[in-house]
């Protein structure tokens, strides 16, 4: 933390890193701004603990018997990176960063609607954090992410309740979050700011915060009831009295189906920024792309069932659950098109964020189509717990989420910490990050529709190939991933100092001071344009509020 | 959204980052709406849980419920009631600027949430004592029954078991509204901390007007 409270003074104007110092002023902050700092380095944390154990994976799996580690480690390496990278880095990564930091501002507001709740947030996520983390260093678990029953509730012998427990906590983390963002979209505007001038981005974190709200409770009491059960046996989930184990997969399900439009919608947000930017134009058919996202948190809650396809659910209930699945693709397709046709004619510029936006459009199409695949309940029998459903899931979360995440994190840098990034050695991390994820997990594709089946430690000799392919890419998107640590920590104090608006963007949160005061605005804006008014010649290029 | 021209009068209680008292008062209850409305949905993964093992297994259902007394439960529901007409009759009391008819009413909403909890406690008892609490001490007479009954009773502890935790944190809720109305914290102008409480509470009491008919009235038999 005190990387940044050294950050120097832009001239000589007070912002909102330097207007206070000291660790107590960065724990006790209520400055929504401050907050998405302690995000921002905390889930850089579990982002690393994640990657660690995916490497540790990738090292097992280049040869087809258990060298490294033996199948009850192995169980415990995946477990951990899917708890770490779910709970801990994707779902808070852009709401609880870019989100936190850009939501007021981008909206005329001074802060969000609940600065102490916010700030709670954090800390409910460290606590929850730390539970987890306890979980893997007392030994780990080896239940999977999705904590199954009667596995989870009777049969492991591991901390399954210190890492459910963590995911219990940091649930409620999300759910203020997302409260949080509700209450200060809908009462915090500035004046003029209507619902249809507010950037995509906002609407997209409106359409996520629906979703944390209505669903996070859910796993909550699911996750209680599976305390309940494996510490007191009282059968609820145990199918030897009659407990059902399915009702355990609805109720879970019910939201980490949605939860994926958690991690995804966010990032649909930073690319209609970025997009818009590095192309000059209008966004293309704001309306709906805006509509989509509503779309998709509303959908999203009707498709948990394309989990279950095997399960022996009601097969009636099976084709709703697929017809749906296609259905919610419509607005994503809706999304990929118009970003597309905004850069159609438009006067498109290669910085370092818009070669992370290229690389989302296409890898969050081949991670979406292969995602039909799979809701086609009938090649689902196929694919089903086959590394096809792992390469389909990493390309929408990994190659679209984090590219999304990263791209906005370099398209709000010099904002966020008044520095510039080194472009050459952003644009060289963007390609390596492109090159490495998709020798990683294409193999994947190929391996899992042959039949190599997810989460085991040892393989038949024939996916072999595609397993050595998969570790030498991981390895060097291991390194695309620490570039750019490396060069935003040293811009921090090697960097050139930021303008207001390098980019030459619209949106409020160009018209403040790079880094912005604590309270952003001194004077609230009267917002009078639409957003995105990049064709128009004479668009407003006064700073407000100084 | 808020005009940023006009100058409101207010009083200490405008945080910073607000333009105008209305906008500070309209962004809390909608603040606590929301948290209602997560409240609904957390309680609703166990009434989905309630209504699939209730379909499954009717025969047990029908045979635990001679355990429930509609009476003692009645009695509850009653004290409930009662507790959200002095709740809201705080909240009225509050907006009239009237210091001691909030502290009366609040002090009133707490007797009856403490009148709640302590017929809860009495039937938890009186479970205890029948070998019906599944984990801890479980023994079924009618053994036809005797797995199904136990996954009926345990939600039966998890449902109530949760609204009353969420009693105690009401009642934690309405003492800190005590202290903060003793202190002449609230005007006729600012109330606003006893309507969010009040909205919380007016919830937990509509959780059981849907939990007493789903554990003490459907499908009641007598054997």
């Amino acid at each position: 933390m005190s990387t940044l409270v050294e950050t120097p003074r832009t001239g000589a104007e007070i912002n909102y890193l330097n207007a206070d110092y000291g660790w107590k002023s960065w724990l006790f902050t209520t400055d929504h701004k401050r907050i998405a700092m302690l995000y921002l380095i905390s889930i850089t944390g579990f982002f690393f603990v994640g990657g660690f154990f995916a490497f540790l994976m990738r090292m097992e799996l280049l040869t087809p018997r258990g060298d490294l580690v033996q199948a009850d480690t192995y169980n415990k390496f995946f477990t951990m990176h899917g708890i770490m990278m779910i709970f801990f880095f994707l779902i808070p990564s852009i709401p609880a960063t870019l989100g936190n930091f850009l939501v007021p501002i981008m909206i005329g507001a001074r802060d969000l609607a609940f600065p102490k709740i916010n700030l709670l947030s954090w800390y409910i996520y460290i606590t929850g954090g730390l539970f987890a983390l306890g979980a893997v260093v007392a030994g780990g678990v080896d239940t999977g992410w999705t904590f199954y029953t009667p596995f989870s509730t009777t049969y492991s012998n591991t901390y399954v309740m210190a890492a459910a427990l963590g995911v219990f906590i940091s649930g409620f983390s999300s759910i203020l979050t997302g409260l949080n963002f509700v209450v200060t979209i809908h009462k915090m505007r500035a004046p003029g700011m209507t619902w249809h001038r507010m950037p995509l981005f906002i609407w997209s974190h409106y359409a996520t915060s629906i979703i944390q709200i209505l669903g996070t409770p859910v796993v909550a009491i699911t996750i209680l009831l599976v305390a309940a059960e494996r510490i007191f046996h009282v059968g609820v989930f145990d199918p030897a009295v009659g407990g059902d184990p399915i009702l355990f997969q609805h109720l879970f399900w019910f939201y980490s189906h949605p939860a994926v439009y958690i991690m995804i919608l966010p990032g649909m947000g930073v690319i209609s920024e970025l997009v818009t930017c590095f192309s000059r134009k209008r966004i293309f058919g704001y309306t709906v792309v805006a509509y989509s996202s509503i779309a998709i948190a509303v959908i999203g809650f009707l498709v948990w069932g394309h989990h279950m396809f095997t399960t022996g659910q009601s097969m009636y209930a099976g084709l709703v659950f697929s017809a749906l699945s296609f259905l919610v693709a419509v607005p994503s397709a809706i999304k990929v098109f118009n970003w597309t046709a905004t850069m159609y004619r438009g006067s498109v510029s290669f910085d370092a964020p818009m070669l992370y936006v290229f690389g989302f459009i296409g890898l969050f199409t081949i991670g979406g189509l292969t995602g039909l695949f799979l809701a086609a309940s009938a090649v689902d029998v196929h694919l089903q717990d086959t590394y096809f459903v792992v390469a389909h899931f990493h390309y929408v979360m990994v190659g679209g989420m984090v590219m999304a995440y990263l791209g906005g994190i370099h398209f709000w840098w010099p904002k966020m910490t008044g520095r510039m990034y080194p472009e050459a050695w952003a644009k060289f991390a963007a390609l390596v990050v492109f090159v490495g994820f998709n020798l990683t997990f294409f193999p994947q594709f190929m391996a899992g529709y042959l039949g190599m089946p997810r989460r085991y430690h040892a393989y038949a000799e024939e996916f072999q190939v595609y397993n050595v392919l998969s570790s030498a890419g991981a390895s060097i998107l291991g390194a695309g991933y620490l570039i750019p640590m490396v060069y935003l920590v040293w811009s921090l104090w090697f960097g050139k100092r930021a303008p207001a608006n390098p980019w030459g963007a619209v949106g409020l949160e160009w018209m403040i001071p790079s880094p912005p005061p604590t309270l952003n605005f001194d004077k609230t804006p009267v917002v009078t344009w639409e957003a995105y008014q990049y064709h128009e010649p004479d668009r407003p290029e006064v700073e407000v509020g100084r | 959204m808020a005009a940023n021209t006009e100058v409101v009068e207010h009083g200490p209680e405008l945080r910073h980052h607000f333009e105008q008292p209305d906008q500070q008062y309209q962004a809390a209850t909608l603040g606590m709406w929301t948290f209602l409305l997560t409240e609904i949905m957390f309680f609703g993964g166990l009434f989905a849980a309630y209504a699939i093992y209730r379909a499954a297994y009717p025969d047990a259902f029908a045979s635990t419920s001679q355990y429930m007394d509609v009476i003692v439960g009645g009695v509850n529901t009653a004290v409930l009631i009662c507790s959200s007409l002095t709740m809201a009759l705080a909240v009225r009391s509050g907006q009239l600027g009237q210091r001691n008819a909030v502290i009366l009413f609040t002090i009133a909403t707490m007797i009856l949430g403490a009148v709640f909890l302590g017929v809860k406690a009495y039937e938890y008892h009186h479970k205890w004592v029948e070998h019906l609490v599944p984990g801890f001490n479980w023994h079924y007479e009618d053994s036809r029954y005797a797995h199904h009954a136990q996954i009926l009773f345990f939600l039966y502890f998890v449902m109530t078991g949760m609204h009353a935790i969420h009693m105690i944190v009401g009642e934690g809720l309405l003492l800190s509204l005590v202290i903060m109305a003793w202190r002449k914290k609230f005007t006729s102008l600012w109330s606003t901390p006893i309507e969010i409480v009040g909205l919380y509470w007016h919830f937990v009491d509509i959780v059981w007007i849907f939990l007493f008919p789903l554990l003490y009235l459907i499908g009641k038999h007598k054997l």
